[in-house]
């Protein structure tokens, strides 16, 4: 007696088909899964015979032997409790055989037979909707992710409801898609920071043309404050953008079922002790890092001088191509992550450097050795570098800023008006930037960069090109000479 | 009896020996000692050695109570180099920007002007008069705390070995000798001993810089202070010296004018309106951007404009997001 159930099994974001079959035979009763299944998924046994018995069906007293096949391939996590159940019901007859052909399943089983949600269910929906599978078996609570595949999902609370449904005793409520709630919370408003009149200004250069941004400056001038209200100013996004987004975010789990597509811009802040493995992303399954969390979103390293040298490194591919590759023994995996680097940081390890009113006390051996850890390869990626200096108590007991909300349609204009056609530099410009090459110390990575800020600030004025005033504007953000030079 | 045989004895001892030392332990270093061999070794080094008797040696360095029994030399340039009119800068090496720049206009005003500027290769002040010097295409003489061999510290490897190309490195120190705290204070003598005039940056309270002038004015050379903020440490030592009567450096001409030599006129570079403004603030005091936007009027993006048009023309310079008026001639 064998029967087949269906699943994906996922590499990185990549569903790879999985077939579950379960064999009976008869023997002493015993209950074997192979198939290179994880420690997660060989506990599915406990599990599923709890759960098979919890939903008065019942548990075959037969020599049963479940087969994740292809068998080379890792399989990780309680999400093939579900099919791992189905197919020994069908195996042992209590399903029609051919009721599974058509459907894929994933869920972890509670002990009473209740349908868990997991992670990783709109890539494993998306799989089962490539394979020509016409339905998805889930935890009703991962439906809406499921919909988002463009598959028809079949919300499940109880392994019984599942198998009368696949009896054809019942079908099972059709599935609404749920209204998109708000955010969880608003993200802080700008009108919060007083003064910083530059740095405002930097973080709305940044948000229009997607420009990674540095803000160095002694502690306490509100430089993580700042970097926390980009997100504030980006536009929404697009809808295969949020797609991607939603995806990555399922298979960490990060997914609120309120709101199952992600449609704002994702904000990672990692903490500064983070590893390599948890900012680019690695494990034996790679699993995404904080680096692809925050893909088509903002990736905040604050104190960016204490994170540790190789997680730093690591970002380095991913700020150039936009993706991550991590080969593990269990597979390559490649992890988009496409992301608006802001970091900030102090100008020295006492941190009185850039305050007029703190003596710095810092020997010359350790300031060396606290910049050393900024490569000058990462430095260069950060295409605006502003210094933020202790504002006065009068700007602190000032008016509120700007909020927000009058920012964001600067910055959504200027961001449809860079992707409908490239701004060009005036020859003024080109003649500015030419000479500045000349007696600044500029790379050639950072001529191109410092033209792309002038494009970006032409395009915040409205402005047809880009002329010699914004390119003046775009070298002043460039990195200063003593975080350059050694 | 050779001077070079009391230098590599010192080497030997690891002791400082300005005169031939009265031991049995010297003479029987004498019977050893091969100078023919060792001026090889030398020469294979690329470096060489003047002693005070030899006609090179620098006339004002001989004159000073205690002068080293000779000089290592590294670098092509000649020995006369040494007796041409120099003057010192010297200060802190925790400077501070304003600091940096001040030394780095000094070195390279007055190596225009002719003077051969010398200084220590230390951090800071120091390494900004060497470069100022050096941007000027002028000559300039590092004198070394430790073996001439060494290059110390190790981040002015690169500064040493320019200064080797058009100027020269200079030690009492044969090769081999280590860097030794107090070796420095030593050190010092050597370059208020080279220069007619020993100018001052930045000093601490208790700094080798401050050591330096006292040795300067013994010997009854100028010493000239830069004066600073009241309220920073890093001004205190050289508001002290001004205090107790050293000369005060309030512009570069200063300093030519106690070698009766006439600055070089340069016409100052065009700039626009705006950047005009900006530059009158900053002439006040140093300003970040957002004290400049209240005090002109001006956007933070027009700021940042005008300051860049500033800093390409020369005329001011960022550091740590606050920014100051510079002299045109300091160049970028």
């Amino acid at each position: 007696m064998l029967a087949r159930a269906l699943t994906h099994a996922l590499v990185g974001l990549e569903p790879r088909r999985v077939e579950v079959e379960a064999h009976l035979q008869l023997g002493v009763p015993a209950f074997a899964i192979v198939g290179l299944a994880d420690r997660a998924c060989q506990e599915a046994k406990e599990r599923v015979r709890s759960g098979i018995a919890s939903s008065e069906l019942d548990w075959p007293q037969r020599r049963i032997t479940v087969n994740l096949a292809p068998a080379a391939l890792r399989k990780e996590g309680s999400g093939f409790d579900l099919p791992i159940a189905l197919a020994v019901l069908a195996a042992s007859r209590q399903l029609p055989a051919d009721a599974l052909d058509r459907h894929a399943s994933i869920g972890e089983l509670a002990l009473d037979g209740r349908i868990r949600p997991v992670g990783g269910v709109l890539a494993v929906a998306e799989g089962a909707r490539a394979a020509g599978l016409a339905r998805i078996l889930c935890a009703a609570e991962s439906t809406p992710e499921a919909a988002l595949a463009g598959i028809d999902p079949v919300p499940v609370r109880h392994l019984a409801e599942v198998a009368a449904y696949l009896r054809g005793e019942r079908e099972p409520p059709p599935y609404e898609p749920p209204p998109n709630g708000r955010p969880a919370r608003e993200p802080p408003d700008l009108a919060d920071v007083r003064g910083q009149e530059r740095a405002r200004r930097a973080l709305e250069l940044a948000a229009a043309g997607g420009h990674n941004l540095l803000l160095a400056g002694p502690p306490g001038t509100g430089k993580t404050m700042l970097a926390r209200r980009l997100p504030g100013i980006l536009p929404p996004l697009g809808e295969a953008e949020a797609i991607e987004v939603t995806r990555i975010h399922s298979v960490a789990g990060l997914l609120r079922p309120e709101s199952p597509l992600v449609t704002e811009p994702p904000f990672r802040a990692p903490h500064h002790t983070a590893s390599a493995p948890a900012v680019v992303g690695g494990g034996p399954g790679p699993r995404p890092g904080e680096a692809s969390l925050a893909h088509h979103g903002v990736l905040l390293l604050d104190e960016l001088a204490e994170f540790a040298r190789p997680a730093l490194e690591a970002l380095r591919q991913p700020l150039e191509d936009g993706v991550i590759s991590v080969a593990r023994a269990g597979g390559q995996a490649q992890f988009p992550a496409r992301f608006q680097l802001v970091g900030t940081m102090n100008l020295c390890p006492c941190g009185a450097r850039g305050d007029p009113a703190a003596e710095c006390s810092c020997s010359a051996q350790r300031l060396a050795r606290f910049r050393d850890k900024l490569s000058r390869a990462l430095l260069d990626r950060f295409d605006l570098v502003v210094a933020v200096p202790r504002p006065r108590a009068r700007e602190l007991a000032g008016a509120p800023g700007e909020p927000s909300a009058a920012v964001r349609p600067r910055v959504a204009a200027a961001r449809a008006r860079l992707r409908r056609e490239p701004v060009r530099l005036t020859r003024e410009a080109d003649e500015l930037l030419a000479r500045a090459v000349e007696r600044l110390p500029l790379s050639g990575r950072g001529r191109a960069r410092v033209a792309r800020v002038a494009q970006t600030a032409a395009a915040l004025a409205g402005a047809e090109r880009a002329n010699a005033e914004h390119v003046a504007e775009a070298l002043s953000y460039r990195a200063p000479s003593e975080l350059v030079t050694r | 009896m050779s001077e070079l045989a009391v230098a590599a004895f010192a080497a030997e001892a690891g002791s400082h020996v300005p005169d031939t030392p009265r031991t049995s332990r010297f003479d029987a270093f004498l019977r050893r000692f091969d100078e023919r061999a060792y001026r090889a070794r030398l020469a294979g080094l690329g470096l060489r050695f003047v002693g005070r008797s030899d006609g090179g040696f620098p006339p004002l360095l001989r004159a000073i109570h205690d002068p080293p029994p000779g000089l290592f030399l590294r670098g092509p340039a000649a020995v006369e180099l040494l007796s041409r009119a120099a003057v010192a800068i010297v200060g802190a090496r925790a400077c501070s920007p304003y600091g940096a720049e001040v030394a780095r206009l000094l070195g390279r005003e007055l190596a225009a002007a002719g003077l051969v500027v010398v200084s220590g290769l230390a951090r800071g002040v120091d390494g900004a008069a060497h470069r100022g010097a050096l941007d000027a295409g002028g000559s300039t003489v590092a004198v070394l705390g430790c073996g001439i061999d060494r290059d110390y510290p190790a981040a002015h490897a690169g500064l040493a070995r320019e200064i080797g190309e058009h100027g020269l490195v200079v030690s009492e120190y044969a090769p081999g000798v280590e860097p030794a705290p107090w070796r420095f204070p030593a050190r010092n003598r050597l370059i208020a001993g080279l220069a007619r005039v020993t100018v001052v940056v930045e000093a601490r309270e208790r700094s080798g810089a401050l050591i330096t002038a006292d040795l300067a004015l013994e010997e009854g050379r100028e010493v000239m202070a830069c004066p600073g903020e009241i309220t920073s440490a890093l001004s205190a030592g050289t508001n002290a010296l001004l205090r107790l009567g050293a000369t005060p450096l309030a512009r570069v001409e200063d300093v030519l004018e106690a070698f009766g030599l006439e600055p070089a006129v340069s016409a100052p570079p065009e700039i626009g309106t705006r950047a005009r403004r900006v530059l009158e603030r900053l002439a006040d005091a140093p300003a970040g951007i957002d004290e400049l936007a209240r005090a002109t009027g001006l956007s933070a993006a027009e700021l940042a404009g005008a300051l860049t048009e500033l800093e390409l023309a020369g005329l001011a310079a960022g550091s740590d997001g606050i920014y100051r008026a510079r002299h045109p001639s300091l160049g970028r």
